[in-house]
């Protein structure tokens, strides 16, 4: 079985009310998608931005309520959890955002932060959680000594590592990651995504990967679900998506990845994704 | 550092794979921040007002010592007089120490100020985070409360409130108090709302915070620097009510002394004294002066420290 099981969601939001509070206007920001997650995989979700991959990741840990269809957890059903189960199930499904300079609380210090998950779920003490949040810093590639420091004192990669390791400290089953890298410098960038490719091979994590990068993608998914417009349009393994893509929307998609020379690849570019008439 | 464990989240520090982070994402030299008391005491109006209130507590507190004779002694022989050696400022109409009385009232002041701005903090801070942060139809109705008690005029609802439950410097202060609520709740809602959706919040849901703890831990300390602006404008509204009622003869019952009910002694022998109306006027002015520069330097030096990103 597999570790999450998302079938048939839909989500719509509201874009225009009358004078009477009911809606007039609405966007499909996600129409009856389904996939599953097995236990230490990489499903990387990608599409255009208005495709409703970041709405899919919420929907999944339910920081988002969909309108219809059913998500279960570990045999768990997510959308009928009670607050109480819900806490419970988030210890093991955790999420990374995409701007860690806004994901982190600015007035708790890094070490605070990290330990947070643990204060909240477990009944360890403070010493215990100290040198836990410690050891998660280090794991992150970030020494201890960052404890005491404050949000704004780090940088983005910096920061970044800290929302692994606040994620990391439950020893979830998932993370899902919602453009982790796409805030981040170049530079960094691949720093970053190297430890994550690390720390799933070494904890066995499911990722839930939302991009919009497909050069990340290749790197680091096992499987890719392709969106446009709230919808599943392709899905396959990485290899089958990168060397035949079936539809037409993902060889655009593909096409628009950049490339180092592009005056080899100008022959065979399809019309990209924004050049569409 | 720390000792490695077995758990499988932290190998062996031999082969810890990601070492420290080389380039420009490496920072070895991490610069200290100067600490909030610092950055309070760099202002010096907030130095001299934040002397000036903790001169007044003193001198609340240690009005027995310092008072050199007993507040609610009267001497008749010795009505209305001048500044003099025996008596530095005076006396008032039933031969009262004016100094003793302008001492004793810093007393009733201060308290007043606190009664008044804790009812208004105690009420205001909870409803404003929870309209904020629960918005809707709670949202609606409490701003409509709060804007319906805003546009009440504070003494009056206040003269009223002590014509209904009777006089006394408690019962004035908590219509005082309920009076300056809409402040603290309209700071707090707004401060929420400001930070409600920013993605921390969102992560504290995500990770299973539950609702109050994301509410006390999350939302409230980025709400507190404004707020303690307020908490210091209100003292100082707080006491310059008090004085108001106490003049009106609704604040402190005879013969307590109070700034307020001094000045309603130097008004009536205005001609004759006129002397009396100096001191407790100066020190209404000053104390409410005070707490207004307090409050703003606390202000600044909060918002200084610890927000903003480094960019």
């Amino acid at each position: 079985m597999s570790l999450l099981e998302v079938k048939d969601v839909t989500k719509s939001f509201s874009t225009k009310r009358d004078f009477l509070g009911r809606r007039i206007g609405w966007t499909h920001a996600v129409k009856g998608v389904s996939f599953t997650l097995d236990a230490g995989e990489c499903l990387a979700v990608v599409g255009e931005s208005g495709a409703g991959k970041s709405t899919v990741g919420r929907i999944a840990l339910r920081l988002i309520e969909p309108d219809s269809g059913s998500i279960t957890f570990d045999g768990v059903d997510v959308r009928a959890a009670r607050a109480q189960e819900l806490r419970a199930l988030r210890q093991r499904m955790q999420m990374i955002f995409q701007d860690p300079h806004s994901s982190l609380d600015p007035r708790m210090t890094i070490g605070d932060a990290v330990a947070e998950p643990l204060l909240v779920h477990t009944d360890r003490s403070r010493t215990e959680r100290e040198r836990q949040s410690a050891a998660l810093l280090e794991r992150v590639g970030l020494g201890s000594r960052y404890l005491g420091r404050y949000p704004a004192e780090l940088s983005g990669g910096q920061l970044q590592r800290v929302a692994i390791a606040r994620a990391l400290a439950l020893n979830p089953a998932m993370i899902v990651c919602d453009e982790p890298v796409a805030a981040l410098d170049v530079s960094v960038r691949a720093q970053v995504l190297n430890l994550l490719r690390e720390l799933q091979e070494d904890l066995g994590l499911a990722y839930l990967f939302v991009c919009h990068d497909l050069a990340l993608v290749e790197v680091i998914a096992d499987r890719v679900l392709v969106m446009a417009a709230g919808e599943v349009v392709e899905e396959g393994t990485v290899e089958q998506i990168f060397a035949a893509p079936q539809q037409e929307y993902t060889q655009r998609l593909l096409s628009a990845i950049p490339v180092p020379l592009p005056r080899d690849a100008m022959g065979n570019r399809i019309t990209s994704i924004g050049e569409r008439a | 550092m720390t000792e490695q464990e077995v758990d499988p989240r932290f190998p062996d520090p031999g082969d810890t794979p990601v070492g420290e982070v080389p380039g420009p994402d490496a920072e070895p030299e991490l610069p200290t921040r100067p600490g909030i008391l610092r950055s309070i005491l760099r202002r010096r109006s907030t130095v001299v007002a934040a002397v000036f209130i903790l001169l007044l507590i003193v001198v609340a507190l240690a009005a027995p010592l310092l008072a050199p004779y007993d507040p609610t002694e009267q001497d008749l022989l010795i009505r209305l007089q001048g500044p003099s050696g025996a008596h530095w400022l005076g006396t008032d109409d039933y031969g009262r120490d004016a100094l003793s009385r302008l001492i004793y009232g810093s007393r009733v002041s201060l308290w007043a100020g606190l009664q008044a701005t804790g009812v208004a903090l105690i009420l205001g801070l909870p409803l404003g985070v929870l309209a904020g942060f629960y918005g809707r139809w709670l949202n609606v109705l409490l701003t409509r409360i709060m804007d319906a008690m805003m546009s009440t005029p504070s003494l009056v609802l206040a003269i009223t409130i002590v014509a209904v439950l009777g006089g006394g410097i408690t019962n004035a202060m908590l219509a005082i108090g309920l009076v300056m609520t809409p402040r603290f709740f309209r700071v707090a809602r707004a401060g929420t709302m400001d930070v409600r959706h920013e993605t921390y919040i969102e992560a504290s849901i995500a990770l299973g915070c539950s609702t109050w703890r994301t509410a006390v831990r999350h939302i409230l300390p980025n709400v507190l620097p404004p707020i303690v602006l307020v908490i210091s404008v209100s003292l100082g509204t707080a006491v310059s009510a008090e004085a108001s009622l106490s003049f009106l003869g609704l604040g402190v019952v005879e013969p307590t002394p109070s700034w307020g009910s001094m000045l309603k002694t130097a008004s009536s022998n205005m001609s004759l004294a006129p002397y009396l109306v100096w001191p407790p006027g100066i020190m209404i002015f000053l104390t409410v002066l005070a707490f207004t520069y307090l409050g703003d330097g606390v202000r600044r030096a909060l918002t200084r420290s610890r927000s903003g990103r480094q960019d």
